[in-house]
């Protein structure tokens, strides 16, 4: 799976789950200020990742420092390896 | 200063319809709103019987996150909430400020607390939860979620007592208003439907086993009642300080000019002689009203032989013999449980402003205390201008409300 296929999916997952416009997913978009996600959402973030990409990620403190779209693109690259392939 | 207490506003989701007028109707034409589930039988349920909300088009839209917190019995009471703002003309924007409260009876949410667990047995991670669950799980979630939807900024509680929870929330919003301590409170109960919450009610085989025949199954005051049926739903009254809402021009339904309370202080599940009684002269006194003066009892009575019997006694011992028209709506609903005490509030002001008292179905034999009292098996034609609704829950814990109407003309 190419990295571009990662981002999109990434993205179409948190979107449907957050009721977000895709075209505001930008990767310097901050998740609290930009995008009005808070804390609570952050757990379910976690949870929307591992189903959509078949990952454990749980409590893993990397999540704390993830701000901005990017960082979460950078974050669920770097578990490529661990991506089960796209349902399609 | 004590003040005058206004309905100006209801609402309801009801096993019986989804807006006032459908169960206006259903309540003049003795519809039944009890089926049977009989996958709760392969549970090992002793009966399968069930009040049934049917899913229906929400008009409140609420988004993703905010169902997230939301059990479905708390989405019910938050569509019971908008019809009655609606009705009542208030500005939503005026319920934004600390003279607004909510409060409403829950005793559960069981559904949720069951969910998490099995989710927790799959996953193995906490992490694996997600944000809705621990704020679905408690039984405060009912007062928290609509308190952050309709933004209120005064009292923001819920008030468990089991089947007496929203009898009790509607009187004691009633008294805070009264008392000049809030101006406006949403206020009512809720009840969850599901086997979950239900099996270990059902294991004290309090249930009717009339399972051929759902819509007869629940027979408040009839000699041949065999237990009660569950149900539930979500029932909401908007009550004002009445001299507030006059002075905005709200049509004013009626009142809640009585609250009483009592507790039988003796078994935890077989109701007492005078607990009840003493919850209805309470209600009478606050009110200043007198028994002759009341025109209609909606009753507490559940299908149960014991309870029925009871309240029936608690009834004859206040009023007399065959004094006051009486009838329990829950042959129609089945039990709503931690709803019943604000449904009924609910349902005897659509019978007030329609001139009409509800019947209660399937009474064909009166036993030799439900013999002693007038209930009505059709529905009848009448103006009450102060009716009582009871409710009883477990641990002896008694509400009685004293709702009084203007005199249509």
């Amino acid at each position: 799976m190419t990295d571009q296929k990662v981002i999109e999916r990434a993205n179409a997952a948190l979107a449907q789950e957050f009721e977000l416009d895709l075209g505001s997913m930008l990767p310097d978009a901050l998740f609290r200020e930009d995008l009005g996600l808070d804390s609570l959402d952050t757990v379910d973030m976690v949870v929307v990742l591992e189903q959509e990409f078949g990952i454990k990620i749980g409590k893993d403190p990397a999540i704390a420092s993830i701000r901005t779209v990017g960082d979460m693109h950078a974050y669920i690259l770097g578990k490529k390896r661990e991506i089960s392939p796209s349902p399609e | 200063m004590k003040h005058r207490v206004a309905i100006t506003g209801i609402g309801i989701v009801s096993v019986l319809g989804i807006s006032v007028s459908e169960v206006a109707q259903a309540l003049w034409d003795g519809k039944s709103g009890i089926v049977a589930e009989p996958g709760r039988k392969s549970l090992g349920f002793a009966s399968c019987l069930t009040g049934s909300v049917p899913p229906f088009p929400p008009s409140l839209s609420l988004s993703k996150k905010q169902r997230k917190t939301m059990p479905d019995f708390v989405q019910w009471a938050a569509e019971a909430c908008r019809q009655a703002i609606k009705q009542s003309g208030i500005d939503p924007e005026a319920l934004r400020n600390g003279d607004s409260g909510v409060i409403f009876g829950c005793d559960s949410s069981c559904m949720s607390v069951v969910e998490q667990a099995q989710l927790l047995l799959e996953k193995k991670n906490t992490a694996g939860l997600g944000s809705g669950l621990v704020f679905r799980s408690m039984t405060s979630c009912i007062s928290m979620n609509l308190g952050t939807l309709f933004k209120i900024q005064g009292a923001c509680w819920t008030l468990s007592a089991a089947c007496a929870s929203s009898g009790h929330a509607v009187g004691q919003a009633a008294d805070l208003i009264a008392f000049g301590r809030q101006e406006r409170i949403l206020c009512g109960g809720a009840q969850e439907i599901n086997w979950q919450s239900m099996c270990s009610f059902d294991a004290l085989g309090a249930f009717s086993s009339r399972e051929n025949c759902p819509h007869t199954a629940s027979r408040p005051f009839d000699a041949e009642r065999d237990g009660l049926v569950p149900s539930g739903g979500a029932a909401a009254l908007l009550l004002e300080r009445y001299d507030v809402a006059e002075k905005r021009g709200a049509v004013i339904l009626g009142e809640v000019a009585g609250y009483g309370f009592s507790s039988d202080g003796e078994n935890i599940s077989v109701p007492s002689e005078h607990g009840l009684g003493r919850a209805m002269r309470m209600a009478l006194a606050t009110a200043g009203a007198r028994t002759e003066e009341v025109g209609y009892i909606c009753a507490h009575a559940t299908s149960t032989p014991v309870g029925d019997s009871v309240e029936a006694r608690n009834i004859v011992g206040l009023f007399g013999e065959r004094t006051v028209p009486v009838s329990s709506t829950k042959s129609m609903t089945g039990h709503e449980l931690w709803m019943s005490g604000a449904a009924q509030a609910v349902y005897s002001t659509i019978m007030a402003g329609r001139e009409f008292l509800a019947p209660n179905i399937n009474f064909e034999t009166p036993d030799e205390w439900s013999a002693k009292l007038d209930i009505i098996t059709k529905a009848r034609p009448a103006a009450p201008r102060i009716i009582l609704c009871n409710s009883a829950g477990f641990g002896g814990t008694n509400a009685s409300l004293l709702l009084r109407f203007a005199r249509q003309r």
